[in-house]
């Protein structure tokens, strides 16, 4: 018999709908697997077994009835970021010590009301700040990739780090991520899955625990591009309670997939060839660029003149927004307290103790730049160079280009407690060099494993859209992956 | 622009997030990292600018101002640390 859990979600859909399999069998081998693997993953935050297998039974009912939704049976991984009601919603963070919501995220309400599975809550960097899941209170969770003939410890990056190494170390079919600088593409791109973060707006926000409101969209991770556009159909709506989301219609994804992509103009920004950068990368990007050509596509230099500006205004705007969201964390309404000698000392022992260091350096420069005297300076210059980064990207679409073609990341995953990337936060911010200036526009991008590289590790492209127009994303992707072929670890957990 | 250890301290204070004198002083040293990275914006010319408020072009969908929810004040606290007939209980704020 085939191990139920190394198959996609499409592949699982048919077997279930033909009866082949059961939903609980499917769900009974994922937490297994969990429950033999995650010790040495980190994968999961939160397991939820039981609630797992009385939805799963509910499943098989609706499923013996005929009456299956778009996921019904198909068992899922969410991050500890989306809130689900009764279940440990911590953003993995220790100030949410306890929490469990009385209400559930509009995102993992769809994927229920289309029969979806819930396995557990997912590790992640704290609040979703980090590029590779060494924030989170609950600490790092390990890569499934392994460099060769190497047992050195790999980061999942982040901050959906636990989302990718769930879906990679087969402990879910596919996973729900967030993404408001990188954390959906980099962290697929070190794992060898697929990465969608859609338009900013496509997925409802309301219930997931705010980051910065502004650049926060949520997505998926998935084993491959078929799989990305089940999700998001699943998980994308128009939602009256959040004045954001945008009331278009969901298209069918999946029916993007194969459709022709002849005629694409594919844009290929000149200032994505940043100093230093590896020529793995650069011989992968060309691949990607052949792969996209042979297909039909024609591809087209393309100038996007303020990315270098990209990070260092995120850097502003991110933590600005942080800082205001993150002021409802005072041990009053929920989570943590720690007694003080009166109020504003119990908020401060509060807060100092449960947020960890990277939550609290982005709150003080998000206080910082908000403060009196520093705000025009600071966070009106960042909001204007955003406009000029989205401008950018506008010019670049309206001279004709459907598509931009860039690297997902700078290097493959590193490892583990880098001594390097831990004195220098900086360092690793620039992590997220080829994702960010996505989240400053509001676009869709997908990131999609591409190759290896010298050591065996998996590298990841990324294709940025025209908001809204992830399909144009399905259709090329599909492409590439179609050339690139699919990529798992061995398993060694 | 760079930070000294008492302006760390005063944002921390308005952050309501307790620092000790070592903290501070080490957060001195990564927000002025932080802050000369940033630091490059200044190069660019955003004379005629206006600052993004939206990335999407759609017009803020607003709602006829009624009340949509309520009703549920034992839900509101359950996940409170501490609380007395549906009331948040704080330290004493007035003599």
């Amino acid at each position: 018999m085939t191990d139920l859990t190394r198959l996609t979600i499409a592949q699982a859909r048919e077997r279930l709908r033909a009866k082949e399999i059961s939903a609980l069998e499917l769900t009974d081998a994922y937490l297994n697997a969990i429950d033999s693997s995650n010790e040495a993953l980190n994968a999961y935050v939160a397991i939820t077994h039981d609630k797992a297998r009385d939805m799963a039974r509910a499943s098989d009912e609706r499923l013996s009835a005929g009456e299956g939704g778009a996921l019904e049976g198909i068992p899922l991984g969410i991050k500890d970021l989306f809130a689900t009601e009764g279940v440990h919603t911590q953003a993995a963070s220790h100030i949410l010590d306890g929490f469990k919501p009385r209400y559930e995220s509009t995102v993992t309400a769809n994927l229920w009301a289309d029969g979806a599975v819930l396995l557990g809550k997912l590790n992640m960097d704290e609040f979703a700040m980090g590029s590779s899941n060494e924030t989170s209170y609950y600490g790092p969770v390990t890569n499934p990739w392994r460099a060769k003939d190497d047992d050195k410890a790999l980061v999942a990056g982040g901050s959906s780090g636990g989302s990718a190494a769930a879906v990679s170390g087969f402990l879910c079919a596919a996973a729900t991520a967030t993404d408001t600088g990188g954390s959906i593409r980099q962290p697929a791109a070190f794992t060898g899955t697929v990465g969608m973060k859609p338009t900013y707006g496509r997925c409802s926000r309301w219930g997931t625990v705010a980051f910065a409101s502004s650049l926060d969209q949520a997505g998926s991770i998935t084993r491959d591009v078929r799989d990305a556009a089940i999700m998001l159909k699943s998980m994308a709506s128009v939602d009256l309670k959040d004045t954001t989301s945008v009331d278009l219609p969901v298209p069918d994804y999946e029916a993007a997939l194969g459709q022709s992509i002849k005629g694409m103009r594919i844009g290929v920004p000149k200032e994505y060839r940043v100093e230093g950068m590896s020529d793995e990368i650069e011989a992968l990007w060309q691949k990607g660029l052949e792969w996209l050509k042979a297909a039909g596509a024609e591809i087209v230099d393309i100038s996007l003149p303020h990315t270098k500006y990209a990070l260092p205004a995120y850097y502003i705007v991110a933590p600005a927004e942080a800082s205001s969201n993150l002021a409802r964390y005072d041990g009053v309404r929920y989570g943590l307290r720690v007694p003080g000698k009166d109020i504003t000392d119990m908020y401060e022992q509060t807060r100092a103790k449960g947020f960890g260091m990277e939550v609290k350096r982005r709150i003080l420069i998000g206080t910082y730049v908000l403060s009196a005297g520093y705000y025009d300076a600071y966070y009106v210059q960042a909001q204007k160079v955003r406009t000029l980064i989205k401008k950018d990207f506008d010019d670049a679409f309206h001279a004709g280009v459907d598509a931009i073609l860039t690297p997902a990341t700078p290097s493959a995953a590193f490892g583990i407690a880098d001594e390097e990337l831990a004195a220098d936060p900086v360092k690793m911010y620039l992590n997220d060099v080829f994702t960010v200036t996505v989240n400053m526009a509001g676009l869709p991008a997908i990131s999609i494993p591409a190759g290896l590289d010298s050591k065996g590790l998996p590298l990841g492209l990324q294709l940025i859209g025209r908001p809204f127009e992830e399909e144009t994303l399905f259709r090329a992707s599909y492409v590439i992956e179609q050339a690139a072929g699919h990529f798992q670890p061995e398993k060694w957990w | 622009m760079s930070v000294d250890t008492d302006t760390v301290k005063r944002v921390a204070r308005l952050a309501r997030i307790a620092v000790t004198e070592e903290q501070a002083s080490q957060m001195t040293g990564e927000l002025n990292v932080i802050l000369g990275f940033v630091e490059h914006l200044r190069e660019v010319d955003v004379a005629g600018v206006e600052p993004m408020t939206s990335v999407i072009p759609f017009e803020m969908r607003k709602r006829a101002d009624g009340v949509t929810d309520g009703g549920i004040a034992a839900d509101v606290v359950a996940n409170a640390p501490a609380t007395e007939d549906n009331f948040f209980l704080v330290p004493k704020v007035v003599e």
